[in-house]
């Protein structure tokens, strides 16, 4: 079935974008990311420009955290203290990402920077995740237990605050700095972040795991809705419809996703993600490098009259 | 203003010839709707000549361009270059009011018709229709085999916004004719206009205009337009549905 979209000015098949939004949130589920880093390059992929598929995955990576957060809350495995202080760096980082984002869609740089940090960001985090399961599994195989936390220089910056439900005491410095980097990236990526938010919060902030994940989504979907706002009310390029459909699909795909997620150990379960962010990262790459089929581009400045 | 005397030039020159025939024409629907499911469509424009007394009766066959153009707009065509081993748009040119959509059809090949001075000035066939650029603050139509002007064809050609024809009209009688306009799936919005100019032994003899307009209706139209010019009220509530959707999916995968 056919169906219009608004903004992207295409018509597109309703099934195929309901499965890729299922495929993606069974990946999302799975794994407990909110799965923006698959999604954003297989709309690119079918022909959405990158502009809109950016500022519409937005929405989408804001429904799925929410039903994710509200789950979270109901077990008390978020810290509200800890949300608050991210949150400040997230507006902030959220904020500065879409004036970027307009700045460079002006140039008509926005694809290629969107493509680079695709590149940078995935590559960069795919191969640490992939290398630090693949350790965790030689280490599970030969009976070691894993290394001591540690306290690192993190821990001796000033303004501390005690975050209580995650029984942490910490300076709100670096975690304001995490917020405002998600927002910016999330922004212009169109991506939640939780694949980086996850793992910066638990090496560097030694945030428990019982609230890392509740508090991440928190983060996520607040700069995700405010990145919907912004992108809607600045740039006029979230496809409300699109949204839609890529959240029903989202959605339902990640309960199940989230089952199948319960019967892999979690060692395995890095290193599979981190090899499906290395993959994405390196189709990116290697678009960049090749020759396109087609040296030149047109872009609309919009009707008149 | 320059072509309007030459056209005032060009009729008071032919004379009686360039008054004796009249063009009536129309066409099969004025008002194209884009609905959901929309996935392209086709008019037809038919019409006829219309001789009176002062033809010459030695009138050869008529030949037809029929030149379709969609709502103007601003465009910028970029071009990549290597740099640093990966693709990056480097040059570009703004093409300044151009139509989104674009189409010629003549009955014979373009250059068949007329003579390439007649074709340049009627702007007959895609090589010949005026794109304005800014070309260092100066706004100018360039050669047509210039790199930005012929991908800027090539592209919109690919994607079936701009095309033509030399064969697409058909005379059913001498004087009786018609020609298909193929409109895709991703048609812009907005007002057409349609030029049919006709010509008789190599000389323009005259012309006439109608239009129709192409419209999003129903949902569509809502969506478009309120995102546009309600942004942020558009934005609030595209976050209102995506937390009455996770808020559902929360309720209906509740695992009790």
């Amino acid at each position: 079935m056919q169906l219009y979209l608004p903004i992207a000015d295409l018509p597109v098949n309703v099934f195929l974008v309901l499965a890729m939004g299922a495929a993606v949130g069974f990946v999302s589920g799975m794994f407990g990311i909110g799965g923006g880093f698959l999604m954003t390059p297989l709309l690119i992929f079918i022909g959405i420009t990158p502009a809109v598929a950016v500022a519409s995955v937005a929405s989408h990576i804001a429904a799925s955290s929410f039903s994710g957060a509200l789950s979270y809350w109901r077990r008390r495995a978020i810290d509200p203290a800890l949300a608050s202080v991210l949150l400040c760096g997230g507006v902030t980082g959220t904020t500065l990402g879409v004036w970027t984002f307009t700045q460079l869609r002006a140039l008509g740089q926005l694809d290629l920077m969107i493509a680079l940090s695709y590149v940078v960001l995935l590559t960069t985090v795919g191969s640490l995740m992939f290398s630090e399961g693949l350790r965790a599994l030689m280490r599970t195989r030969r009976g070691a237990l894993p290394p001591r936390r540690t306290h690192n220089w993190i821990h001796g910056l000033p303004l501390k605050m005690r975050f209580k439900r995650s029984k942490i005491y910490l300076s709100v410095i670096p975690v304001v700095i995490v917020g405002i980097m998600i927002g910016f990236l999330g922004a212009i990526m169109g991506i939640g972040g939780g694949f980086i938010l996850v793992p910066i919060m638990i090496y560097l902030l030694r945030v428990p795991t019982s609230t890392v994940i509740g508090t991440s989504m928190v983060l996520t979907l607040v700069t995700m809705l405010f990145a919907t706002m912004l992108h809607a009310a600045t740039n006029h390029l979230v496809d409300a419809v699109l949204a839609l459909i890529l959240m029903v699909g989202g959605v339902t795909g990640a309960q199940f996703g989230a089952r199948a997620g319960q019967k892999i150990r979690g060692e395995q379960l890095r290193l599979l993600l981190g090899l499906l962010i290395l993959s994405v990262g390196i189709r990116f790459a290697i678009e960049l490098v090749i020759q396109p089929s087609d040296l030149f581009t047109i872009r609309e400045l919009g009707v008149s009259g | 203003m320059r072509r309007t005397l030459l056209a005032i030039l060009l009729v008071l020159l032919l004379g009686d010839a360039a008054r004796a025939e009249r063009l009536i024409v129309s066409v099969s629907n004025h008002r194209v709707t884009v609905t959901p499911n929309y996935s392209g469509e086709e008019l037809v424009l038919f019409g006829s000549v219309e001789k009176d007394t002062t033809t010459p009766a030695d009138r050869t066959p008529y030949d037809l361009v029929v030149t379709v153009m969609g709502p103007r707009a601003d465009m910028v065509t970029r071009r990549k270059e290597r740099t640093f081993g990966i693709w990056i748009n480097t040059d570009y040119r703004q093409f300044l009011q151009v139509p989104s959509y674009l189409a010629l059809f003549a009955n014979r090949p373009f250059d068949a018709i007329t003579s390439p001075e007649i074709a340049r000035r009627q702007q007959i066939g895609l090589n010949n229709v005026l794109l304005t650029q800014r070309v260092s603050g100066d706004f100018a139509d360039v050669v047509p085999n210039d790199a930005f002007r012929s991908a800027f064809i090539r592209l919109r050609t690919q994607r079936g916004l701009y095309r033509e024809d030399g064969s697409a009209v058909t005379f059913l009688t001498p004087t009786l004719f018609r020609t298909g306009i193929p409109l895709p799936a991703e048609v812009p919005i907005g007002t057409y206009e349609i030029e049919i100019k006709l010509f008789a032994n190599g000389a323009f003899i005259g012309k006439t205009e109608t239009a129709f307009e192409i419209v999003k209706v129903g949902f569509e139209q809502f969506v478009a337009t309120t995102a546009r010019q309600n942004g942020l009220i558009y934005g609030l509530a595209t976050v209102a549905m995506a937390l009455m959707t996770g808020w559902m999916a929360s309720i209906v995968f509740r695992k009790d």
